[in-house]
């Protein structure tokens, strides 16, 4: 356990240092900022000093060298256009994006799980066809246009529902601000939310389907008939606990995805996040804050896969968390 | 006594499978299922729409000569100046939306079916060079591939594009890197399988070189799968090179896919003109739907398991 930790560790840590270094010279390489950042009428001298202010006359190796030694340090460099920290620049936007994602879970939870288990109950029935299709088209669907669809639909036509921004926020311990404490906050969020949530409901029912499917022609189950129990009792307690385990795993890593997708829908909801923060800065080559950002969201990813696989091996003891070859 | 026709005692016995290529016998499974022959009516459809785009479209949306803003945001059905129907309105250069969107169809599939053929290469050769030569190679290759598919496709290819720039090209190169991993995992394990089967000890012991052994036994044996990912994955590419383009990130505005043509309505969509988003949105739908469902059925024909 303790040797497959550290071995993860280590090798999160190399794909932290190669990303860094791909990224880094990947996002330099590309473009210039100043003609974007300098006022064109500039003269020679002010372009000059601006240059050694954002340490752009140095040589790559040495920006490289001052970027990594600033990262490990919690410090990513001021943002070009926003003159402040990139990293408080981003955490300022993530409590915004991780409710986004948490909100969007619960709902492909609460809508994925009982959906499948009803499909896989009766595979054969129409309601058990109709779930099943409509899990197709949730797969189908391109995100954004769905948002935008729920824009014309919730937003324009009938007016229920705002279509962009968080709405109020409340601020959580003093510090985190969130909008789902508000009435406002809950009316903004529930439409990006159901957006970023339907292909995980998708997924869900898929997968839940499948694994009831299976589950019911286990003994298991045969002998918990023979036992008399409800019908009730068999589904909810021996084949759901059953079924759990995959699941389980797939929301784990489904969460990151949701961060990465979250991308998308703030971008059509204007949701004030970190992955709308991502597009400003790709438009506008605000290079500390693409690379933070990057860096960052790597680093995510890397602490939810293992945190899943610690979890899995936690939930079915016959997995051994031994490193698998290939 | 009257004896009964030799039809009505014996089972009906089936033509020997023998007889038929396995091509007949695939085509022949395929169209048991009414749906999946729909799905292919329907891309059929869409493939010709776009390759016959400038002799169906109503006009050259890309024509500036033949444009006029006054005829810009018309509703759906409205009358042009010079006779014709919009039956897809106009967009906000009174472009009729009909034949920007067989236009758009034509770059959207060519870019998915461009990246989809590199991808399917290079996944291919680096899935069986893993599975052929293991060893050293093999851990590496897989432990990218690994590494790969851990994050998600739309992250890598918004890195990517932070880091190549944007246009044509580096979108299809995006694509391409973020799809040669499921090649390369599925075609590996299918290789590995094939590898322990007789006719590879067969043509080991004829002494073959490795290139004939791997191209000319493996390789065709191991298509079947690759097929059905690389359908599923058209559609995945079609649709992340929409999404790319809506974010401003994909194609230039010279090569106006369905994702830069959702985009364009974007603005225009909170004040009620729904149509400049709506149609090429449904465009891209029914694309990605068709595909899909021709993936689901390819899936079942092609699995040996499931063959009767």
């Amino acid at each position: 356990m303790l040797v497959f930790i550290l071995r993860r560790s280590l090798q999160s840590v190399v794909v932290l240092v190669l990303m860094s270094v791909l990224v880094f010279v990947g996002v330099y390489a590309v473009g210039n900022p100043i003609d974007i950042l300098i006022n064109p009428q500039a003269d020679q001298i002010d372009r000059e000093r601006a240059i050694a202010a954002l340490g752009l006359d140095k040589s790559l190796p040495e920006q490289y060298w001052t970027f990594l030694t600033g990262a490990l340090h919690g410090d990513f460099g001021k943002s070009f256009v926003h003159a402040t920290p990139a990293v408080s620049l981003i955490l300022e936007r993530m409590p915004a994006t991780l409710e986004l994602a948490f909100a969007a879970m619960l709902i492909a939870v609460i809508l994925g799980i009982p959906l499948g288990l009803w499909a896989g109950l009766r595979p054969n029935g129409i309601s058990g066809r109709t779930i099943m299709a409509g899990s197709i088209l949730g797969f189908s669907l391109p995100t954004f246009w769905v948002g935008l669809m729920l824009i014309m639909v919730f937003s324009v036509m009938l007016g229920w529902l705002p279509s962009n921004g968080r709405g109020e926020t409340v601020e959580l311990f003093g510090v985190v601000p969130v909008s789902f404490l508000t009435l406002d906050g809950w009316r903004h969020l529930i439409l990006p939310a159901t957006n970023l949530a339907l292909f995980n409901v998708a997924l869900l029912i898929r997968l839940t389907r499948a694994g009831t499917h299976e589950a019911l022609l286990q003994d298991y189950v045969k002998f918990a008939r023979a036992k008399g129990l409800t019908n009730g009792r068999i589904i909810g307690v021996h084949v759901l606990r059953n079924i759990l385990i995959p699941i389980v795993t797939v929301v784990g890593l489904q969460f990151g995805a949701l961060i990465g997708f979250a991308i998308v829908t703030e971008s059509v909801f204007a949701w004030p996040g970190m992955g709308k923060l991502l597009i400003d800065s790709i438009n506008v080559l605000d290079r500390p804050v693409i690379v933070a950002y990057l860096l960052i969201i790597v680093t995510f990813f890397i602490v939810i896969n293992l945190a899943v696989d610690l979890l899995y091996s936690a939930l079915d003891p016959r997995v051994r968390l031994t490193e698998l070859k290939g | 006594m009257s004896t009964l026709p030799d039809a009505a005692i014996a089972p009906p016995v089936r033509a020997p499978r023998r007889a038929t290529s396995p091509a007949w016998r695939i085509a022949t499974d395929f169209v048991e299922n009414p749906v999946a022959v729909f799905g292919l009516a329907l891309l059929a459809l869409v493939v010709l729409a776009a390759i016959f785009a400038p002799f169906i479209s109503p006009q050259n949306p890309y024509d500036l000569a033949q444009l006029d803003v006054m005829e810009s945001r018309l509703e759906p059905g409205s009358k042009a100046l010079n006779g014709g129907t919009y039956w897809l309105g106009t967009d906000d250069q009174g472009r009729d939306m009909l034949s920007a969107i067989f236009y758009g169809l034509r770059i959207s599939l060519s870019v998915g079916v461009a990246s989809t053929v590199l991808a399917l290469l290079i996944g291919l050769t680096m899935g069986l060079a893993a599975a052929y030569f293991d060893g050293r190679l093999e851990t590496l290759i897989m432990r990218i591939v690994d590494i790969q598919l851990s994050f998600p496709a739309i992250l890598i290819a918004l890195i990517l594009i932070a880091v190549l720039g944007q246009g044509t090209g580096k979108v299809i190169a995006a694509l391409v890197t973020v799809q040669w991993a499921y090649y390369a995992r599925t075609v590996r394990s299918a290789a590995l399988v094939e590898k322990r089967k007789e006719y590879m000890e067969a043509a080991r012991c004829l002494a073959l070189p490795p290139s004939r052994i791997v191209f000319r036994h493996l390789l065709p044996n191991c298509l079947p799968p690759m097929i059905v990912v690389a359908t599923v994955q058209v559609a995945a590419a079609i649709a992340l090179e929409a999404t790319l383009s809506f974010l401003g990130l994909g194609l230039p505005i010279t090569e106006p896919s369905l994702g830069l043509l959702i985009a364009n309505g974007y603005q225009y969509l909170l004040s009620g003109k729904y149509w400049i988003s709506f149609f090429p949105g449904l465009a891209l739908l029914v694309t990605i739907v068709s595909i899909n469902l021709v993936a689901d059925q390819l899936r079942d024909v092609l699995n040996p398991r499931l063959q009767k």
